[in-house]
Protein backbone atom coordinates (compact mmCIF):
# COMPACT_ATOMS: atom_id res chain seq x y z
CA UNK A 1 0.00 0.00 0.00
CA UNK A 2 1.87 3.57 -0.55
CA UNK A 3 1.76 6.60 1.21
CA UNK A 4 -1.38 8.54 -0.38
CA UNK A 5 -3.54 5.37 0.04
CA UNK A 6 -2.81 4.60 3.72
CA UNK A 7 -3.22 8.45 4.41
CA UNK A 8 -6.92 8.46 2.63
CA UNK A 9 -7.17 5.80 4.98
CA UNK A 10 -5.72 6.49 8.07
CA UNK A 11 -6.37 10.36 8.04
CA UNK A 12 -10.31 10.19 8.95
CA UNK A 13 -9.54 8.26 11.93
CA UNK A 14 -8.13 11.05 14.05
CA UNK A 15 -7.31 13.63 12.46
CA UNK A 16 -10.18 14.34 10.20
CA UNK A 17 -12.94 12.29 12.06
CA UNK A 18 -16.64 12.59 9.98
CA UNK A 19 -18.19 13.45 12.97
CA UNK A 20 -15.91 15.72 15.71
CA UNK A 21 -14.35 17.27 12.77
CA UNK A 22 -16.61 17.56 9.43
CA UNK A 23 -19.76 17.23 11.58
CA UNK A 24 -21.31 14.79 8.96
CA UNK A 25 -23.53 11.95 9.96
CA UNK A 26 -24.26 13.06 13.70
CA UNK A 27 -27.51 11.71 13.63
CA UNK A 28 -27.31 8.14 13.35
CA UNK A 29 -24.54 8.30 15.93
CA UNK A 30 -26.27 9.20 18.51
CA UNK A 31 -29.38 7.57 18.30
CA UNK A 32 -28.59 3.75 18.03
CA UNK A 33 -25.71 4.01 20.63
CA UNK A 34 -27.39 2.68 23.38
CA UNK A 35 -26.18 -0.36 23.23
CA UNK A 36 -23.27 -1.97 21.74
CA UNK A 37 -24.95 -4.16 19.61
CA UNK A 38 -26.89 -1.76 17.94
CA UNK A 39 -23.71 0.46 17.43
CA UNK A 40 -21.77 -2.34 16.03
CA UNK A 41 -24.25 -3.16 13.81
CA UNK A 42 -24.98 0.37 12.26
CA UNK A 43 -21.06 0.75 11.45
CA UNK A 44 -21.22 -2.52 9.47
CA UNK A 45 -24.41 -1.29 8.12
CA UNK A 46 -22.99 2.42 6.80
CA UNK A 47 -19.36 0.88 6.09
CA UNK A 48 -20.75 -1.43 3.21
CA UNK A 49 -23.09 1.44 2.08
CA UNK A 50 -20.53 3.68 2.08
CA UNK A 51 -17.60 1.42 0.72
CA UNK A 52 -19.80 0.13 -1.86
CA UNK A 53 -21.14 3.57 -2.89
CA UNK A 54 -17.77 5.21 -3.00
CA UNK A 55 -16.63 3.25 -5.24
CA UNK A 56 -19.64 2.89 -7.52
CA UNK A 57 -19.89 6.62 -8.05
CA UNK A 58 -16.53 6.73 -8.65
CA UNK A 59 -16.71 4.60 -11.08
CA UNK A 60 -19.29 6.10 -13.43
CA UNK A 61 -17.78 9.79 -11.98
CA UNK A 62 -17.71 10.80 -15.75
CA UNK A 63 -20.39 10.22 -17.34
CA UNK A 64 -23.06 12.03 -14.93
CA UNK A 65 -23.80 15.52 -16.07
CA UNK A 66 -23.45 18.05 -13.37
CA UNK A 67 -26.91 19.50 -13.00
CA UNK A 68 -28.53 15.37 -12.05
CA UNK A 69 -25.57 14.30 -10.06
CA UNK A 70 -27.26 14.76 -6.43
CA UNK A 71 -30.45 12.91 -8.06
CA UNK A 72 -28.08 10.39 -9.52
CA UNK A 73 -25.72 10.22 -6.29
CA UNK A 74 -28.70 9.63 -4.09
CA UNK A 75 -30.86 6.64 -6.23
CA UNK A 76 -27.58 4.72 -5.93
CA UNK A 77 -27.45 5.40 -2.13
CA UNK A 78 -30.86 4.56 -1.72
CA UNK A 79 -30.74 1.36 -3.63
CA UNK A 80 -27.26 0.52 -1.56
CA UNK A 81 -29.94 1.38 1.79
CA UNK A 82 -32.88 -0.63 0.44
CA UNK A 83 -29.94 -3.87 0.19
CA UNK A 84 -28.49 -3.16 3.55
CA UNK A 85 -32.60 -2.89 5.17
CA UNK A 86 -33.89 -6.18 3.73
CA UNK A 87 -30.46 -8.10 4.59
CA UNK A 88 -30.81 -7.20 7.94
CA UNK A 89 -34.20 -7.63 8.04
CA UNK A 90 -33.62 -11.33 6.42
CA UNK A 91 -30.61 -12.27 8.90
CA UNK A 92 -31.14 -10.06 12.09
CA UNK A 93 -35.03 -9.17 12.23
CA UNK A 94 -34.58 -8.41 16.34
CA UNK A 95 -31.65 -5.75 15.62
CA UNK A 96 -33.06 -4.09 12.48
CA UNK A 97 -36.12 -4.14 14.30
CA UNK A 98 -34.39 -2.43 17.74
CA UNK A 99 -32.79 0.44 14.76
CA UNK A 100 -36.26 0.80 13.50
CA UNK A 101 -36.10 3.86 11.28
CA UNK A 102 -32.35 4.53 11.76
CA UNK A 103 -31.38 1.91 8.87
CA UNK A 104 -33.10 3.95 6.21
CA UNK A 105 -31.72 7.13 7.78
CA UNK A 106 -28.52 5.93 6.41
CA UNK A 107 -29.76 7.44 2.53
CA UNK A 108 -29.51 11.17 4.56
CA UNK A 109 -26.55 10.44 6.62
CA UNK A 110 -24.27 13.44 5.56
CA UNK A 111 -20.88 11.00 5.64
CA UNK A 112 -22.29 9.31 2.54
CA UNK A 113 -23.57 11.96 0.44
CA UNK A 114 -20.81 14.03 1.66
CA UNK A 115 -17.37 11.60 0.86
CA UNK A 116 -19.20 10.77 -2.43
CA UNK A 117 -19.73 15.02 -3.24
CA UNK A 118 -16.11 15.84 -2.15
CA UNK A 119 -14.33 12.52 -2.94
CA UNK A 120 -15.74 9.68 -5.42
CA UNK A 121 -16.64 12.32 -7.58
CA UNK A 122 -13.13 13.82 -8.33
CA UNK A 123 -10.97 10.80 -7.69
CA UNK A 124 -10.79 7.04 -9.15
CA UNK A 125 -12.61 4.39 -7.88
CA UNK A 126 -9.39 2.22 -5.89
CA UNK A 127 -8.94 5.27 -4.23
CA UNK A 128 -12.52 6.34 -3.48
CA UNK A 129 -13.19 2.71 -2.14
CA UNK A 130 -10.35 3.13 0.61
CA UNK A 131 -11.52 6.88 1.31
CA UNK A 132 -15.42 5.53 1.61
CA UNK A 133 -13.12 2.87 4.33
CA UNK A 134 -11.36 5.40 6.40
CA UNK A 135 -14.18 7.91 6.67
CA UNK A 136 -16.70 4.28 7.89
CA UNK A 137 -14.16 3.71 10.25
CA UNK A 138 -13.44 6.86 11.57
CA UNK A 139 -17.54 7.08 12.05
CA UNK A 140 -17.08 3.86 13.61
CA UNK A 141 -14.58 4.34 15.80
CA UNK A 142 -16.71 7.02 17.65
CA UNK A 143 -19.57 4.67 17.48
CA UNK A 144 -18.15 1.92 19.59
CA UNK A 145 -16.62 4.73 21.94
CA UNK A 146 -20.28 5.58 22.52
CA UNK A 147 -22.27 3.03 22.75
CA UNK A 148 -19.41 0.78 25.26
CA UNK A 149 -19.33 3.59 27.60
CA UNK A 150 -23.32 3.80 27.51
CA UNK A 151 -23.64 0.46 27.81
CA UNK A 152 -21.05 -0.23 30.77
CA UNK A 153 -22.05 2.55 32.53
CA UNK A 154 -25.95 2.50 31.61
CA UNK A 155 -26.63 -1.03 32.29
CA UNK A 156 -23.16 -2.80 33.39
CA UNK A 157 -23.42 -4.79 30.57
CA UNK A 158 -21.05 -5.27 27.17
CA UNK A 159 -22.97 -6.83 24.09
CA UNK A 160 -25.36 -8.38 27.07
CA UNK A 161 -23.10 -9.88 29.30
CA UNK A 162 -23.08 -8.43 32.94
CA UNK A 163 -19.09 -7.13 33.33
CA UNK A 164 -20.51 -5.00 36.54
CA UNK A 165 -22.40 -7.16 38.95
CA UNK A 166 -25.19 -5.05 39.87
CA UNK A 167 -26.59 -3.95 43.09
CA UNK A 168 -29.89 -5.57 42.41
CA UNK A 169 -28.47 -8.93 42.21
CA UNK A 170 -26.02 -8.79 44.89
CA UNK A 171 -23.45 -6.84 43.28
CA UNK A 172 -21.70 -2.92 43.90
CA UNK A 173 -22.47 -1.59 40.63
CA UNK A 174 -25.09 0.47 40.77
CA UNK A 175 -25.99 1.77 37.20
CA UNK A 176 -25.98 5.28 36.16
CA UNK A 177 -29.38 5.63 34.70
CA UNK A 178 -28.69 8.99 32.58
CA UNK A 179 -26.05 6.60 30.40
CA UNK A 180 -29.26 4.93 28.74
CA UNK A 181 -31.28 8.15 28.23
CA UNK A 182 -30.23 10.00 24.61
CA UNK A 183 -28.91 13.17 26.21
CA UNK A 184 -25.80 11.07 27.24
CA UNK A 185 -24.39 10.69 24.08
CA UNK A 186 -23.78 14.71 22.90
CA UNK A 187 -22.25 14.58 26.45
CA UNK A 188 -19.69 11.75 25.56
CA UNK A 189 -19.05 12.97 22.01
CA UNK A 190 -18.32 16.56 23.31
CA UNK A 191 -16.11 15.50 25.76
CA UNK A 192 -14.60 13.45 23.22
CA UNK A 193 -13.75 16.20 21.30
CA UNK A 194 -12.22 17.90 23.51
CA UNK A 195 -9.57 15.38 24.74
CA UNK A 196 -9.30 15.13 20.87
CA UNK A 197 -8.90 18.54 20.59
CA UNK A 198 -6.69 19.24 23.46
CA UNK A 199 -4.13 16.90 21.79
CA UNK A 200 -4.14 17.33 18.19
CA UNK A 201 -4.33 21.47 18.37
CA UNK A 202 -4.43 22.09 14.50
CA UNK A 203 -8.59 21.02 15.35
CA UNK A 204 -8.92 23.97 17.57
CA UNK A 205 -11.98 26.10 16.26
CA UNK A 206 -10.71 30.32 17.00
CA UNK A 207 -13.28 32.18 19.23
CA UNK A 208 -14.89 34.76 17.84
CA UNK A 209 -14.48 37.54 20.15
CA UNK A 210 -11.38 37.34 22.69
CA UNK A 211 -12.27 37.72 26.16
CA UNK A 212 -9.50 40.52 27.97
CA UNK A 213 -8.54 39.84 30.87
CA UNK A 214 -8.93 42.50 33.43
CA UNK A 215 -6.77 42.20 36.48
CA UNK A 216 -9.01 43.92 39.44
CA UNK A 217 -6.36 46.36 40.53
CA UNK A 218 -6.56 47.75 37.04
CA UNK A 219 -10.12 48.63 37.70
CA UNK A 220 -9.87 49.59 41.00
CA UNK B 1 -60.17 16.89 17.22
CA UNK B 2 -58.29 15.95 20.50
CA UNK B 3 -56.53 13.01 19.34
CA UNK B 4 -54.92 15.48 16.83
CA UNK B 5 -54.21 18.07 19.41
CA UNK B 6 -52.78 15.66 21.72
CA UNK B 7 -50.34 14.10 18.36
CA UNK B 8 -49.59 17.53 17.73
CA UNK B 9 -48.23 18.60 21.31
CA UNK B 10 -46.55 14.82 21.54
CA UNK B 11 -44.76 15.79 18.13
CA UNK B 12 -43.59 19.41 19.00
CA UNK B 13 -42.27 18.55 22.32
CA UNK B 14 -42.25 14.68 23.42
CA UNK B 15 -40.85 13.47 20.70
CA UNK B 16 -39.09 16.65 19.50
CA UNK B 17 -37.07 14.83 16.26
CA UNK B 18 -33.81 17.20 17.07
CA UNK B 19 -33.95 16.60 20.90
CA UNK B 20 -35.37 13.28 21.10
CA UNK B 21 -34.52 11.31 18.66
CA UNK B 22 -31.23 13.30 17.22
CA UNK B 23 -32.62 13.96 13.51
CA UNK B 24 -31.37 16.31 11.20
CA UNK B 25 -28.41 16.86 14.23
CA UNK B 26 -25.60 17.40 10.91
CA UNK B 27 -27.86 20.78 9.79
CA UNK B 28 -28.83 21.33 13.48
CA UNK B 29 -25.68 22.02 14.66
CA UNK B 30 -24.11 23.39 11.57
CA UNK B 31 -26.75 26.29 10.80
CA UNK B 32 -27.49 27.44 14.28
CA UNK B 33 -24.91 30.37 14.21
CA UNK B 34 -27.64 32.83 13.68
CA UNK B 35 -30.80 33.50 15.09
CA UNK B 36 -32.04 35.12 11.63
CA UNK B 37 -30.49 32.42 9.70
CA UNK B 38 -31.87 29.62 12.00
CA UNK B 39 -35.49 31.19 11.48
CA UNK B 40 -34.95 30.66 7.80
CA UNK B 41 -34.75 27.45 7.88
CA UNK B 42 -36.84 26.86 10.42
CA UNK B 43 -39.74 27.80 8.64
CA UNK B 44 -38.17 26.04 5.20
CA UNK B 45 -38.29 22.72 7.49
CA UNK B 46 -41.98 23.49 8.40
CA UNK B 47 -43.38 23.88 4.91
CA UNK B 48 -41.40 20.95 3.79
CA UNK B 49 -42.16 18.60 6.48
CA UNK B 50 -45.83 19.70 6.23
CA UNK B 51 -46.24 18.56 2.38
CA UNK B 52 -44.02 15.71 1.94
CA UNK B 53 -44.81 13.67 4.89
CA UNK B 54 -49.18 13.72 3.83
CA UNK B 55 -47.71 13.00 0.38
CA UNK B 56 -45.60 9.91 0.98
CA UNK B 57 -48.77 9.01 3.44
CA UNK B 58 -50.63 9.10 0.27
CA UNK B 59 -48.25 7.34 -1.66
CA UNK B 60 -47.74 4.79 0.88
CA UNK B 61 -51.46 3.48 1.68
CA UNK B 62 -52.29 3.68 -2.19
CA UNK B 63 -49.23 2.17 -3.72
CA UNK B 64 -46.56 0.51 -1.58
CA UNK B 65 -48.42 -0.93 1.25
CA UNK B 66 -49.20 -5.01 1.59
CA UNK B 67 -52.38 -5.29 -0.74
CA UNK B 68 -53.17 -1.39 -1.12
CA UNK B 69 -53.14 -1.89 -5.13
CA UNK B 70 -56.14 -3.47 -4.60
CA UNK B 71 -57.84 -0.97 -6.17
CA UNK B 72 -56.22 -0.94 -9.48
CA UNK B 73 -56.92 -5.48 -9.22
CA UNK B 74 -53.57 -6.29 -7.79
CA UNK B 75 -54.45 -7.22 -4.12
CA UNK B 76 -51.32 -9.58 -3.77
CA UNK B 77 -48.52 -7.17 -4.69
CA UNK B 78 -46.62 -5.91 -1.79
CA UNK B 79 -43.95 -3.18 -2.87
CA UNK B 80 -43.27 -1.72 0.73
CA UNK B 81 -39.70 -2.79 -0.28
CA UNK B 82 -39.49 0.36 -2.96
CA UNK B 83 -40.56 2.83 -0.04
CA UNK B 84 -37.06 4.39 1.03
CA UNK B 85 -36.37 5.18 -3.02
CA UNK B 86 -39.67 6.53 -3.37
CA UNK B 87 -39.70 8.52 -0.43
CA UNK B 88 -36.32 10.28 -1.10
CA UNK B 89 -37.80 11.19 -4.52
CA UNK B 90 -40.92 12.48 -3.28
CA UNK B 91 -38.97 14.45 -1.33
CA UNK B 92 -36.32 15.72 -3.29
CA UNK B 93 -38.95 16.37 -6.11
CA UNK B 94 -41.06 18.53 -3.06
CA UNK B 95 -38.51 20.46 -2.53
CA UNK B 96 -37.49 21.08 -5.98
CA UNK B 97 -41.09 22.53 -6.93
CA UNK B 98 -41.10 24.29 -3.63
CA UNK B 99 -38.39 26.03 -4.92
CA UNK B 100 -39.41 27.08 -8.20
CA UNK B 101 -43.28 27.68 -6.53
CA UNK B 102 -41.32 30.37 -4.06
CA UNK B 103 -38.76 31.51 -6.53
CA UNK B 104 -41.95 32.79 -8.80
CA UNK B 105 -44.54 33.97 -6.29
CA UNK B 106 -42.75 34.84 -2.91
CA UNK B 107 -39.09 35.64 -4.38
CA UNK B 108 -38.05 37.88 -1.25
CA UNK B 109 -38.89 34.42 0.94
CA UNK B 110 -37.07 32.79 -1.47
CA UNK B 111 -33.77 35.01 -1.69
CA UNK B 112 -34.57 34.81 2.40
CA UNK B 113 -34.12 31.10 2.28
CA UNK B 114 -31.42 30.83 -0.15
CA UNK B 115 -28.95 27.74 0.07
CA UNK B 116 -31.39 26.32 3.07
CA UNK B 117 -33.91 24.95 0.76
CA UNK B 118 -31.69 22.36 -1.56
CA UNK B 119 -30.01 21.58 1.71
CA UNK B 120 -33.24 20.15 2.91
CA UNK B 121 -33.36 16.88 1.13
CA UNK B 122 -30.63 15.95 3.23
CA UNK B 123 -32.03 16.63 5.60
CA UNK B 124 -32.49 13.60 7.71
CA UNK B 125 -35.59 15.23 10.39
CA UNK B 126 -37.54 15.61 6.74
CA UNK B 127 -36.67 11.66 5.87
CA UNK B 128 -37.33 10.35 9.79
CA UNK B 129 -40.92 12.11 10.14
CA UNK B 130 -41.92 9.87 6.84
CA UNK B 131 -40.29 6.70 8.08
CA UNK B 132 -41.65 7.32 11.42
CA UNK B 133 -45.57 8.11 9.92
CA UNK B 134 -45.27 4.80 7.90
CA UNK B 135 -43.77 2.66 10.93
CA UNK B 136 -46.61 4.29 13.26
CA UNK B 137 -49.42 3.62 10.44
CA UNK B 138 -50.81 7.03 10.49
CA UNK B 139 -53.45 7.94 8.46
CA UNK B 140 -53.91 10.52 6.48
CA UNK B 141 -55.24 12.99 8.80
CA UNK B 142 -52.97 11.98 11.22
CA UNK B 143 -50.01 12.57 9.33
CA UNK B 144 -50.75 16.06 8.22
CA UNK B 145 -50.86 17.14 12.10
CA UNK B 146 -48.30 15.27 12.82
CA UNK B 147 -45.75 16.27 9.73
CA UNK B 148 -46.56 20.15 10.95
CA UNK B 149 -46.07 19.30 14.58
CA UNK B 150 -42.47 17.43 14.33
CA UNK B 151 -41.43 20.31 11.35
CA UNK B 152 -42.48 22.71 14.57
CA UNK B 153 -40.76 21.36 17.04
CA UNK B 154 -37.27 21.20 15.51
CA UNK B 155 -37.48 24.22 13.90
CA UNK B 156 -37.87 25.74 17.78
CA UNK B 157 -35.59 23.80 18.53
CA UNK B 158 -32.90 24.88 16.20
CA UNK B 159 -34.13 28.55 16.87
CA UNK B 160 -33.68 27.84 21.03
CA UNK B 161 -29.72 26.75 19.99
CA UNK B 162 -29.14 29.54 18.21
CA UNK B 163 -30.52 31.82 20.35
CA UNK B 164 -28.05 30.02 23.46
CA UNK B 165 -25.29 30.26 20.58
CA UNK B 166 -25.19 33.69 20.14
CA UNK B 167 -25.20 34.65 24.11
CA UNK B 168 -22.57 30.96 24.32
CA UNK B 169 -19.68 33.18 22.12
CA UNK B 170 -19.28 36.17 24.60
CA UNK B 171 -18.11 33.39 27.26
CA UNK B 172 -14.90 32.02 28.16
CA UNK B 173 -14.66 28.51 27.10
CA UNK B 174 -12.08 26.36 27.20
CA UNK B 175 -9.96 25.91 24.45
CA UNK B 176 -10.37 22.24 23.20
CA UNK B 177 -14.05 22.74 23.93
CA UNK B 178 -14.77 26.20 22.03
CA UNK B 179 -17.05 25.94 18.72
CA UNK B 180 -18.48 22.34 18.00
CA UNK B 181 -17.64 20.78 21.78
CA UNK B 182 -19.48 23.20 23.49
CA UNK B 183 -22.18 22.92 21.17
CA UNK B 184 -23.03 19.36 21.51
CA UNK B 185 -22.53 19.45 25.37
CA UNK B 186 -25.16 22.64 24.99
CA UNK B 187 -27.58 20.60 22.79
CA UNK B 188 -27.28 17.33 25.58
CA UNK B 189 -28.27 20.11 27.89
CA UNK B 190 -31.35 21.19 26.51
CA UNK B 191 -32.53 17.40 25.47
CA UNK B 192 -32.56 17.11 29.11
CA UNK B 193 -34.29 19.70 29.21
CA UNK B 194 -36.96 18.70 26.92
CA UNK B 195 -37.30 14.97 28.41
CA UNK B 196 -39.19 17.09 31.06
CA UNK B 197 -41.61 17.12 28.56
CA UNK B 198 -42.29 13.44 28.75
CA UNK B 199 -44.68 13.62 31.51
CA UNK B 200 -47.19 15.33 29.59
Amino acid sequence: MNDEAKKVVTDPLLNNNPIALQILGVCSALAVTSKLETSLMMSLALTSVLVCSNAAISLIRNHIPSSIRIIVQMTIIASLVIVVDQMLKAFAFNISKQMSVFVGLIITNCIVLGRAEAFAMKNRPGLSFLDGLGNALGYSLILIIVGTTRELFGSGTLLGYQVFPLVTAGGWFYPVGIMLLPPSAFFIIGLFIWWLRTWKTAQLEQAEYRIHVVHRTEVI
Amino acid sequence: MEGYLSLFIKSVFVENLALAFFLGMCTFLAVSKKIETALGLGVAVVVVQGITVPANNFIYQFLLRDGALAWAGLPEVNLSFLGLISYIGVIAAMVQILEMALDRFFPALYSALGIFLPLITVNCAILGGTLFMVERNYAFGESVVYGLGTGVGWGLALIALAGIREKLKYSDVPEGLQGLGITFITVGLMALGFMAFSGI
